[in-house]
């Protein structure tokens, strides 16, 4: 009995000590709030906005309608909807009370001027790979914009979740604090890409699937290999890619910068908002450096792909054949789809993506092609100027199912999905899994 | 929502659901009403107009896909009438009821622009979701020819034997 209650005790003080040390660990103080900000010099907040740009602040703090920067907009996560706060200067419902200090430790590590912990939605695992410079032309950018009292709006994360403190659990397990130091042996280009794609841009938040936590899944094989994010498939930026043409250099910076390209087709989605809401505003060599970067891990190098070859075979498995046998999804293509996507011998044209060069078409689920059928490319998106309709009222599950298989099995030389019509109705249904 | 966008070069603010079929600003609010409304699930081509120069469907078009576009239909096709089409069509007299003929001719100038020299193929590719219960595609082939002779001087490569002209073209009218 008395060997029993010592060891009871025993464990009783290490659970204490151990909870205090990790309150010790998880308590941040606040900082204290900043005086009204003085004027900040023109060319840091213009460096700023070029930095904000590459890390798509507005994006994802803005929501539908709403006013730059004011927050609000609704993220979906496996642990409850999590909103994006208001990062405009006023003092009350923004950051405008936050000093450079605070600023700083929230993109370095996680943690709001309060001492309250951020969850890592706000993707500052990546933003602590961000120098302090920078971090303060971001900062003198976002005090510059207009003020907007928006008050934050409530997320609904359930408990413990919502035990900011615990989030402190989650960052000694997946958190690795700290700048990026530059790769001894490799390109200052490369090392400006990398610096970019692994920071501000946090390319793998959505390329990188996610562990049962949340956390981007570690080792070579994970990294980058393609996830789930927001409805869509982001594609794998490795050579797990499946895009028939290999993503070079050049490929890469011209969808970057164009939001599209005659052999890769165009951004859609999300990645939409990367180009023409991010990237349009960076200089060139940083979207060469990105795609330098990028290139560098996919393969695209080795492959030796003889891209013309492939492009030639993409035309000719969609040239008209009034031979073809008429399946309903031949139906429906010639119906709906051929009147647009058709190009001539010579090669694709920029605004009409030759579906048999999509990785969309090789990809294990129909997810983005359904997407992109049932709501369809607006003018801004994608490619500037093309646009493509929506056939969300127009054709049902089983129409677009068949559409689809027929597109892959008449396009790349695999099986159909077995499970396209329903696919076809999760996407329709607005649910991201 | 209001959505704003150029119709036939005028500028064009329509307040409408962002939903609203693009089809439906032109023909209610616009008074654009040589576009026709077809089946309304994007398989006909009665409804096509431009936008930004490409053929499009614009029954199954929300309109807040095309915010900031140029849109062109039929009516803005030319000033005149004057579209090599729309002289080869009078020349052909393609038509028989109609009702298809403008999501015809904005299809074949879409065509014709990124394929000035279209085969057969070319066109039977692009052109077969343009329905015409009349049975016309005879002479919509050959009026296509016929423009495009007359916008790029060359003639397409001809399937037939025999080039299609004008007057080849009255005479199958007449057949």
């Amino acid at each position: 009995m008395r060997r029993l209650a010592r060891g009871l005790a025993a464990m009783l003080v290490a659970l204490v000590l151990g909870l205090a040390a990790f309150t010790v660990f998880a308590w941040k103080s606040a900082i204290a709030e900043a005086p009204v900000a003085a004027a900040f010099d023109a060319a840091l907040v213009a460096r700023g906005e070029k930095l904000a740009a590459a890390g798509y602040c507005l994006t994802c703090h803005t929501k539908a309608g709403g006013k730059p920067y004011a927050g609000g907009l609704p993220m979906a996560t496996a642990f409850g909807t999590i909103h994006s706060t208001n990062i405009t200067p006023d003092r009350a419902t923004g950051i405008g009370a936050w000093s450079l200090a605070a600023f700083t430790r929230a993109m370095h590590e996680g943690v709001a001027r309060d001492g309250s912990h951020l969850f890592p939605v706000f993707p500052y695992d990546h933003f602590t790979k961000v120098s302090d410079d920078d971090v303060k032309a971001i900062y003198a950018y976002l005090m510059t914009r207009p003020a907007v009292v928006q008050e934050d709006t409530p997320n609904s994360v359930p408990f413990p979740f919502n035990v900011r403190l615990l989030q402190a659990g989650w960052k000694l397990l997946f958190f690795d604090a700290g700048r990026l130091q530059p790769e001894a042996g490799r390109s200052a280009q490369w090392n400006r890409g990398a610096y970019l794609a692994e920071g501000l841009s946090h390319c793998a938040a959505c390329h990188t699937p996610r562990n049962a936590l949340g956390a981007e899944k570690r080792g070579a094989d994970a990294r980058l290999s393609g996830a789930t994010i927001d409805g869509w498939f982001a594609p794998a930026l490795t050579a797990a890619n499946t895009a028939p043409v290999p993503w070079t250099v050049q490929e890469l910076h011209d969808y970057l910068r164009n939001g599209g390209t005659p052999y890769h087709g165009v951004a859609a989605g999300p990645m939409s908002r990367v180009v023409h809401q991010g990237y349009a505003l960076l200089d060139d060599a940083d979207v060469y450096a990105v795609a330098t970067y990028i290139a560098s891990g996919n393969g695209a190098a080795e492959r030796h792909a003889d891209a013309g070859q492939i492009v030639g075979d993409a035309l000719a498995k969609s040239r008209y054949d009034p031979a073809q046998s008429i399946s309903h999804g031949a139906s429906l293509y010639t119906a709906a789809c051929a009147s647009c996507h058709y190009n001539p011998v010579s090669g694709p044209q920029l605004a009409r993506p030759e579906l048999g060069l999509k990785s969309s078409l090789s990809a294990a689920d129909p997810t983005d092609l359904v997407q992109v059928i049932l709501h369809g490319v607006s003018v801004k998106d994608g490619l500037p100027g093309a646009m493509m309709p929506a056939f969300a009222d127009a054709l049902s599950d089983a129409d677009i199912a068949a559409l689809a298989n027929y597109l892959r099995t008449s396009r790349t030389t695999l099986p159909p999905w077995p499970d396209a019509a329903a696919v076809v109705a999760r996407v329709r249904s607005g649910k991201t899994s | 929502m209001t959505t704003s966008f150029t119709l036939n070069g005028q500028a064009l603010t329509a307040d409408v659901p962002a939903d609203t079929p693009l089809l439906w600003v032109i023909r209610e609010h616009a008074n654009l009403t040589g576009t026709k409304f077809g089946c309304g699930i994007g398989l006909c081509g009665a409804c096509t107009v431009h936008v930004e120069g490409r053929a499009t469907r614009s029954c199954i078009t929300p309109v807040s896909l095309v915010e900031g576009a140029a849109i062109t239909t039929i009516e803005g096709l030319s000033a005149d009438n004057s579209h090599p089409l729309q002289k080869a069509w009078v020349a052909c007299q393609v038509p028989q009821c109609g009702y298809c003929q403008s999501g015809q001719i904005m299809q074949a100038a879409a065509l014709l622009k990124d394929m000035p020299q279209p085969s057969d193929a070319d066109i039977s590719g692009a052109m077969s979701g343009n329905l015409c219960r009349c049975m016309a595609y005879a002479r919509i082939r050959s009026a296509i020819k016929i423009a495009a002779v007359e916008m790029h001087g060359v003639a397409p490569p001809a399937a037939t034997a025999s080039t299609p002209t004008a007057a080849a073209a009255q005479g199958a009218r007449h057949a």
